[in-house]
């Protein structure tokens, strides 16, 4: 059995120690805003929060995880309405949406420790996450606007 | 496409009133077998439906896979409707022939013409309500309909002052036997509208930002099995043999089986699947396919293009053009080709299938809803009124999802394990099972005359053909061998040339192709704007000032003439250059939507990388629906195409594909993406094709910034940058 916080949360999973976060999140738990796309920690769409930092679940073993707090894109805000879910709405950022979740949570741990981002840093700071319907463009504008709203 | 008169038929077909309020019913182009189907399936085919308490649903009668069309073909029958919108809830229709698009007279999306096939169906859907609930207004107040007038979900009669919401005429209506006829006169007119031409925001954005978007990945079933299945490395290989034995013993396997052309294993958990997915040792047969090395295709191809003897499928033909290049004062010719490409979509190949004695579920992301269900009832062996399908929001589709192979992948499993499967291919199968944008290579032959005026062009393409493989051979041979989506693109309309010819010279090799975003115009247009380049240049002309005088058609003189003056296309960068192309997406019947295109670019000249600063993209569309989010398709499609004309490329050997993941199958980044600024120009009173426009333009104006900068021409899709490196040696 592993133990750690989801979503603030304690849960106790029975999968075995190496089993990639991702699924224990998305199937065991059954918490499925977070995304598989590449298993290999290519893309990005599978990104939480593991104490804080941004992290590809996809390749994270669970034993990683244990006795951490692990934050995923339901847990980041308590209705929906964190800054930068705003901001994606105000932006009208996502087309097909499936890489949204991970980019809001690479976003949000970004913003959490520079609250004002240069163009530069968010680039820079978002590059491993792919959106092949190419919405890279709303998704700096969302985050400098959730960044002037903080 | 004969069948496009047929957009704006809407059959009268009763109406029904359900002790929770009003349904309306229509059938949306479709023809004798509409009530057989609903009948069968038990299911009422409804667009609109109003609660007594002013709750209005309409249903979306088309997948989505990310180009908004859920909030766009409701907004089109909520502004015929006079809905208040915001009392509005879109369901996703079923599978059924009544909501069939005209023009493929099945759920199925693709060509960017979803909405341009359900506009008219979908107003008179609309308009039809509104006139059922003014009817009604009408009796109960003892006043001619002529006098009334609706306010959002309101039925007005001025004189009186009296009015009545649509929920409370919902709770008294009469049901009339049959539904008024509407005529496209009567229809609103464009300049009334209050919904469509706003920016009315989409109605799906804060469910994916939130993680509650619910794509077929994301299905949980009681009981639930996973799956997955290793295609056949090559188009038509068949699994000979393959280590069943051991891949049961794996860790949670429930059953290994072959299937035609892949093997499915089934388990308890996704991780033990894909764990024991990497243990799979088979054997698969030989296959046409199995001969093809990408390396040598395009030379292969060039050389049968530069054979006059071999004759081509005429695809296009506008005079004689062969005998104006033969009497031509002087010929220019160019060469092009362009490599495989990949849709990467970012959800994999999934679906969920029930097969069980309860019944066939089946949950998917796809673009040919009634072609899934016909497949999945195949593969069931049951009748198709028998699978209950949900069609589901696609994580990402650009045309991969208009096969539905991973369908009938799901169901076998759930049958040969007798529970529900959901079975997803992990990216690696994904890209080994890649449905491509066909490797071509073009030659394009201009004939001119003693003044340099353009007398005949012939445009040859060699690749192979996707209709066939898509469809069937049938389909092929009933559009005369024309297979419209390789070759489009490969004319020039709008530009002053007398005399043009384009044929298919066919390369059927047996490689898995596909529709790709952008379709033909992602290569075609590369070639036909690089030839319009190099005219340029021998005529001593300037890109942009060659143009503006060869075109011929005023909604495309416009595009050009305003991208150039949104880059500032006089002005000189350091150490940057421009260049511009013109693009357009469509078919007469339809009506052609049009873009200009400008590329600012610089280059590494050590590294070979080309780096794209800016597009300016300007886009007519006909009359823009949701204005902002016709902005953001452009916009996409624009990232989408500066990806493939720099970076996107598979490779096969064997005919096996050489890639496997993102690590070899780089697709553009953030830090990558040009700054894109978009400017959407409005014409006429119907809206025309959107989701593909901007492909074809990127990569010829890149090219011809390219050229501005180095002085030299690259022919090739795509410019990587070991290729950049060459044309600079």
């Amino acid at each position: 059995m592993t133990a750690f916080t989801l979503n603030g949360k304690a849960v106790d999973v029975s999968a075995d120690a190496d089993t990639p976060l991702l699924w224990v999140i998305r199937e065991h738990l059954k918490l499925t805003g977070t995304k598989f796309g590449c298993g290999a920690a290519q893309c990005g769409a599978c990104t939480v929060h593991i104490n804080g930092e941004p992290a590809r679940s996809c390749s994270v073993p669970l034993a990683d995880a244990a006795e951490k707090q692990v934050t995923t894109i339901e847990g980041l805000s308590p209705n929906g309405r964190h800054p930068l879910q705003k901001a994606w709405i105000a932006e009208q950022v996502p087309q097909c949406g499936y890489c949204q979740s991970g980019q809001i949570m690479q976003a949000a741990a970004l913003l959490k420790k520079n609250p004002k981002p240069s163009r530069e840093q968010i680039v820079e700071h978002m590059d491993g996450n792919l959106c092949r319907c190419g919405t890279y463009g709303r998704i700096i504008a969302a985050i400098q606007r959730a960044s002037r709203e903080v | 496409m004969s069948a496009f008169s047929d957009m704006t038929s809407v059959s009268r077909r009763g109406f029904l009133q359900g002790t929770g309020g009003l349904v309306f019913t229509f059938a949306v182009g479709g023809g004798a077998s509409d009530s057989a189907a609903q009948g069968a399936a038990g299911r009422l085919n409804a667009y609109v439906t109003i609660n007594p308490n002013g709750a209005i649903t309409i249903m979306m009668p088309a997948p989505e896979m990310g180009q908004g069309v859920n909030t766009t073909l409701p907004l089109i029958v909520a502004e015929e409707l006079d809905a208040d919108w915001s009392k509005v809830t879109v369901q996703q229709a079923p599978v059924a022939a009544a909501y069939n698009h005209p023009v493929f007279r099945a759920q199925y999306q693709v060509a960017s013409l979803t909405t341009r096939g359900y506009w008219m169906p979908l107003r008179t859907a609309g308009a039809q309500a509104r006139r059922v609930l003014i009817d009604a207004a009408a009796q109960r107040w003892g006043v001619p309909a002529s006098e009334l007038a609706t306010e959002p979900s309101t039925v007005v009669h001025a004189a009186s002052g009296r009015r009545l919401t649509y929920g409370e005429i919902a709770g008294f209506a009469q049901v009339p036997a049959t539904l008024p006829e509407i005529k496209p006169e009567e229809l609103k007119p464009v300049d009334r509208f209050r919904l469509l031409g706003k920016n009315v925001g989409r109605i799906d954005i804060a469910d994916k930002s939130t993680g509650k978007q619910v794509y077929a990945i994301d299905i949980q079933v009681p009981d639930m099995l996973y799956g997955t299945v290793a295609w056949a490395p090559v188009r038509d290989s068949k699994p000979t043999s393959f280590n069943r034995d051991e891949i049961k013993a794996q860790r949670g396997i429930v059953d290994a089986v072959a299937l035609d052309e892949g093997i499915g294993i089934v388990g308890r958990t996704v991780e033990d699947v894909f764990a024991a997915r990497r243990k799979l040792k088979a054997v698969w047969s030989n296959a046409p396919g199995s001969k093809v090395d990408s390396a040598k295709e395009a030379q292969e191809y060039l050389t049968h293009l530069r054979d006059p003897n071999r004759k081509g499928v005429v695809v296009r033909e506008a005079g004689d053009a062969s005998a104006a290049i033969a009497g031509a004062a002087r010929m220019m010719t160019g060469e092009y080709t362009s490599d495989y490409v990949y849709h990467a979509q970012m959800e994999p190949m999934c679906c969920t299938a029930s097969v069980t004695p309860a019944g066939v579920e089946v949950w998917a992301g796809t673009q040919w809803p009634t072609k899934s269900v016909e497949e999945a009832a195949k593969a069931a062996g049951v009748t198709p009124d028998k699978v209950k399908f949900h069609t589901l929001q696609m994580g990402g589709g650009y045309g991969r999802r208009a096969f539905v192979e991973y369908v009938p992948d799901a169901v076998l499993l759930s049958k040969a394990v007798g529970k529900p499967v959901k079975m997803i291919l992990s990216r690696e199968d994904d890209v080994r099972n890649a449905r491509m944008r066909p490797l071509t290579a073009q030659k394009i032959d201009v004939g001119l005359d003693a003044s340099g005026k353009i007398v005949g062009w012939r445009h040859r393409l060699a690749a192979e053909p996707v209709t066939d493989y898509l469809y069937d051979k049938a389909r092929l041979e009933a559009q005369k061998g024309n297979d419209i989506i390789v070759v489009a693109g490969a004319d020039v309309p709008f530009y002053d040339v007398p005399a043009f010819v384009t044929d298919h010279v066919y390369e059927a090799r047996g490689v898995r192709v596909a529709a790709w975003r952008g379709i033909g115009a992602g290569y075609t247009n590369f070639a036909v704007e690089g030839m319009i380049d190099e005219l340029a240049l021998q005529a001593g002309k300037d890109p942009l000032e060659y143009r503006m005088a060869l075109l011929k058609d005023a909604r495309a003189k416009k595009v050009i003439e305003r991208v150039a003056q949104l880059s500032e296309w006089g002005r000189r960068r350091e150490g940057r250059a421009l260049g511009i192309a013109f693009n357009k997406l469509g078919l007469p019947p339809v009506g052609f939507s049009m873009t200009g295109t400008v590329a600012e670019i610089s280059l590494n000249r050590a590294s070979g990388e080309i780096r794209v600063h800016n597009l300016w993209c300007v886009a007519d569309v006909g009359l823009p629906l949701q204005p902002d989010n016709t902005a953001a398709q452009i916009e996409g499609s624009l990232v989408f195409s500066v990806s493939a004309a720099l970076k996107e490329q598979i490779t096969l050997k064997n005919g096996e594909v050489q890639q496997s993941n993102y690590h070899d199958y780089p697709v553009l980044r953030m830090s990558e993406a040009p700054d894109i600024k978009v400017e959407i120009l409005g014409s006429g009173p119907v809206p025309l094709p959107v989701g593909e426009l901007s492909i074809g333009g990127t990569a010829p104006a890149i090219a011809g910034a390219f050229f501005a900068l180095t002085g030299k021409r690259l022919r090739d899709l795509p410019m990587s940058p070991e290729r950049v490196k060459k044309a600079l040696a």
